[in-house]
């Protein structure tokens, strides 16, 4: 019986007056693969993003309700944002390596957090670039910018950049709509390997990717949460009309 | 305390996530906000200080101050009518050619409105001159001469600002018409080729320093002027303004080019598809629609030329005369303050007068700035929202 | 089209063609004339060495020196305040900010204020208020600080040139794209950690162009240093904060309208306006390729 990792108690999200987020609950089990699916704007991304505050950067927005990572509310005062941020790590939609070299960029957490032992950092970012299935193409070239690799590539390597700090939950936020169907491939088969170890989160508007990849399905729609279950359940038997008409392309 | 860990990590726990205080966190914002709290304090200061300064002389009643004169006249900056100023072919007088040492020690000879202007402790044979109070002096402002170093001085800026005006109209007769031309022939005529090449000149002249297009006013264009209009005073207004409007010439026309550019290209689309050939569309639809733009630029060329110090003291002449003729010598509101603030005595009355021309000078280019940056962006804007 | 048309067409297509070559034209001809006038002169010995005979004679090393030092003390008092100010107004302050529009309305003004009036208030607040304050503080009233120096001269430029610095960098560090930011925010870095070492690195360009703009510009501004620090001729090189120096533009213009002997010392006035524009050249050129360089780097 897997442990709840992550529990959000009636979590609603303002821009202003508006509401973006409708009293969100949601129990996200450890080390497993958890997929969010919706429409464009139903506030997944949104609800993602509160996993780890980085809504916190946008000025007009407020949150009401609790996110509980292991039984602690991330929300309270007296948590520090930024130690928050290195245990739950982000993998953005569009790849953003730094202007570095490849090792500069995995080495770059590492580095933050007080590493700066040449083989130390060579051993973690070696490790890191192994787990991240990106090793064998770039082990030989890993002063060079990340600029000069292929959008697949980099966007592994921003996995290895965010393993490479060692967090326990790791939220991807579309990782892999801006890749090829090769490069897609490839990083759903990592995230069938990280889940191992890690608690993946995924948003995703690709509904066949969410079958693949993923164990539990949530269905967004309009801010609110419409339907959560096992994904086998979700996409042959779902209990809600509205997520059967999602699923079967009523709507999207 | 044993905690449960997971791969070697401690689980979220309240002790791994506490508040934690990040001294250079906390440093390099408290110094950053403070030095940019600093920059616009001392931007604000400069305002105000240049201001303050100049208030005394509304001030009645003040007591009488004693002026220092220094030991070398400097008639050359004087307001007299006669003074053919700034001529390189007058020779100073072999009383100005004396070392002196300055009180840091350095050896100097030569013209003292290079010298420190505070030579209270130093000068030789001081001559002390007390002036009347000050209501005169305010007075006098509006009067028509301009007198500051002599027993009765006069203030009167009227024939200042008559130079700075003609020295602006000649310049701005010449640039602007130039400029626009030039910019359209860039924006709408002009091959690849040719905008490789005037862009780059344009950028070369608007980075000459003024000192630079002074100096080829003073030397080449004021002899080569008189030959041909065959007047008498080498340094005018009419040398002046031309040189000014080489300065002024840079501005104009990349604001002009700008805002030629930046007409939707739909409307010379659909001017041509009318049957308008590249020129009437470029004369009758782009440059109308780029009016606002030309306008801005034009009030920012004026406002270059109003203020510019080096070009005025070293081609213009240098005499307060308030005629109408555009070949006799001018003095400029700019060119005043630099030729006569290294000679002026600390707070005494000419010092006060000195700074009020800098606050007029600061307050109208101000205005057209904000004239130039308000107006036009909201004629723009409406514009392009089809009001 | 009517023969009318076209011959109005073509007349007012070539007053505006010569429009712009009459501009090129002019420019080409001052630079022939300075070039000519100071060829014979300009030589690796009148670089290096000092004036001589009433500047007749000699080279005119102390006021290239002079200009050098003024503008080197003059970046650094832009440079790191014009920058942190810069970084201040893209990263910490709200976009809707009082105090972030107050400060860009302020700099926007102070970019075209005549450069004079930096004169004046160099030598009204700089030497007069600080100076004699100085001198009445730490020296008892001996007059050291309250005078025109190089100190004061550079303090006034580096005002002048305070605005180019800013916009400059703010342009650089508008071009590091957000994502970065939220990518090292995301790992854990905080904000002075992230601007440290993602923004600083990436707008480094930006920070060359805006301290080569600044100096381009101290180095030919002649205005604000008229009475606050430069003078004709010195026996010796500035050796402290507190002496006084030569300068190149200063010593054009001060050779052009008072020198004694025109004739003797007007190939030197062409010499020394050649190494002037030479320099001004030089920085700005450096600093547009440096600038497009960046710009084609944003697209």
């Amino acid at each position: 019986m897997k442990e709840i990792k992550i529990k959000t108690r009636d979590l609603s999200l303002y821009y202003g007056a508006k509401m973006a987020l409708n009293s969100i609950s949601l129990d996200i089990p450890e080390r497993e693969v958890t997929a969010f699916i919706g429409p464009s704007g139903c506030g997944k991304s949104t609800f993602l993003r509160t996993l780890n505050r980085m809504n916190d950067l946008i000025p007009s927005v407020r949150i009401t309700g609790e996110v509980l990572v292991d039984s602690l509310n991330i929300y309270d005062k007296q948590i520090d944002v930024v130690n928050l941020r290195k245990k739950v790590g982000m993998v953005f939609q569009k790849s953003n390596p730094f202007a570095k070299s490849i090792f500069e960029n995995v080495a770059y957490g590492p580095r933050i957090n007080g590493i700066n032992n040449k083989s130390k950092l060579e051993e973690i970012v070696e490790t890191s670039l192994k787990n991240a299935f990106i090793w064998d193409e770039v082990k030989d070239r890993l002063h060079d910018s990340a600029m000069g690799l292929s959008g697949g590539q980099q966007q592994r390597v921003c996995i290895a950049r965010t393993m490479a700090v060692e967090p326990e939950i790791i939220l991807m936020d579309e990782p892999a709509s801006a890749l090829d169907p090769i490069s897609t491939a490839k990083i759903e088969e990592l995230i069938f390997e990280l889940k191992k170890n890690y608690t993946i989160v995924i948003v995703t508007h690709n509904m066949q990717q969410a079958a693949r990849v993923s164990d539990l399905t949530a269905f967004f729609y309009l801010g609110e949460l419409i339907e959560f279950g096992k994904t086998k359940k979700i996409f042959t038997t779902p209990d809600k009309k509205h997520t059967e008409e999602y699923i079967t392309g009523r709507f999207g | 305390m044993e905690q449960p860990t997971v791969n070697n990590k401690f689980v979220f726990s309240r002790e791994s996530l506490k508040k934690k205080f990040r001294l250079s966190e906390f440093l390099s914002e408290k110094i950053i906000t403070g030095v940019a709290f600093l920059s616009i304090t001392i931007i604000v200061l400069i305002f105000f200080f240049v201001f303050k300064e100049s208030l005394p002389i509304f001030q009645s009643g003040k007591k009488e101050v004693t002026k220092v004169e220094s030991a070398q006249k400097q008639e050359q900056y004087g307001g007299d009518e006669t003074a053919a100023t700034g001529d390189s072919s007058q020779a100073l007088d072999s009383s100005e050619q004396v070392t002196r040492t300055n009180s840091s020690g350095q050896e100097q000879y030569g013209v003292t409105t290079t010298d420190t202007m505070m030579i209270e402790n130093q000068v030789q044979g001081v001559d002390t001159i007390t002036r009347g109070s000050d209501e005169a002096t305010a007075k006098s402002l509006m009067g028509t001469q301009w007198l500051p170093v002599s027993d009765n001085p006069r203030y009167g800026l009227i024939p200042l600002f008559i130079g700075t005006l003609k020295i602006t109209l000649i310049a701005i007769l010449f640039a602007a018409p130039i400029a626009i031309l030039a910019a359209m022939f860039s924006a709408s005529f002009a091959s690849s080729w040719m905008r490789e090449l005037i862009k780059p000149a344009i950028e070369l002249l608007a980075g000459f320093p003024s000192v630079v297009i002074g100096f080829f006013a003073l030397m080449i264009m004021a002899s080569f002027f008189q030959d041909i209009f065959g007047y008498d005073g080498r340094l005018n207004a009419f040398v002046g303004g031309v040189a000014m409007a080489l300065a002024a010439i840079p501005i104009i026309f990349t604001i002009t080019e700008d805002a030629l550019t930046a007409v939707p290209r739909t409307y010379t689309e659909a001017s041509l598809a009318l049957g308008a050939t590249r020129w009437q569309t470029a004369l009758f639809v782009v440059l109308p629609a780029a009016t606002p733009g030309i306008f801005a630029a034009i009030l920012l060329g004026i406002g270059r030329v109003f203020g510019e110090t080096m070009i005025a003291l070293m081609a213009t002449g240098n005499a307060a005369m308030m005629g109408m003729n555009p070949f006799e010598s001018v003095r400029t509101l700019a060119a005043t303050i630099g030729a006569e603030m290294a000679e002026v005595v600390f707070g005494d009355t000419h010092y006060s007068v000195l700074f009020l021309i800098g606050s007029l000078l600061f307050v109208f280019t101000f205005t057209l700035n904000a004239i130039a940056e308000f107006y036009v962006k909201g004629i723009l804007v409406k514009r392009f929202q089809g009001k | 089209m009517s023969k009318a048309k076209s011959l109005t067409g073509g007349f007012f297509i070539g007053v505006t063609a010569f429009s712009a070559f009459l501009i090129i034209a002019v420019i080409a001809i001052l630079l022939i004339v300075i070039i000519i006038g100071g060829k014979e002169t300009f030589s690796w010995e009148f670089l290096t060495s000092f004036p001589e005979d009433g500047m007749m004679k000699g080279g005119i090393f102390p006021a290239i020196y002079g200009t050098a030092l003024m503008v080197l003390i003059m970046s650094v008092a832009a440079v790191p305040f014009g920058t942190i100010t810069a970084i201040y107004l893209t990263e910490y302050a709200s976009e809707k900010s009082i105090l972030a529009q107050t400060i860009r309305f302020a700099v926007r003004t102070l970019a075209t204020v005549p450069s004079i009036i930096f004169g004046l208030f160099g030598l009204g607040f700089f030497i007069k208020y600080i100076g004699t304050g100085m001198d009445d503080v730490f020296l008892g009233g001996e007059l050291k600080w309250g005078q025109p120096n190089i100190l004061w001269a550079s303090l006034t430029m580096a005002l002048l040139t305070l605005p180019v610095v800013i916009v400059s960098v703010e342009e650089a560090i508008r071009t590091v794209p957000r994502e970065l930011r939220e990518a090292s925010l995301a790992l854990g870095a905080t904000k002075w950690e992230t601007i440290k070492r993602i923004v600083i690195p990436g707008s480094r360009s930006g920070i060359m162009t805006g301290t080569i703009l600044a100096v381009s510009r101290g180095a030919g501004e002649v205005a604000p240093i008229l009475f606050t620090g430069a003078a004709y001729y010195l026996a010796t090189l500035p050796t402290s904060l507190s002496d006084q120096f030569m300068n190149l533009g200063y010593h054009i213009y001060i050779m052009a309208t008072q020198s004694a002997n025109v004739d003797k010392t007007l190939p030197i006035q062409f010499a020394t306006t050649m190494v002037l524009l030479l320099l001004t050249f030089m920085l700005n050129l450096t600093a547009v390729i440096i600038r497009s360089r960046l710009r084609r780097k944003a697209k």
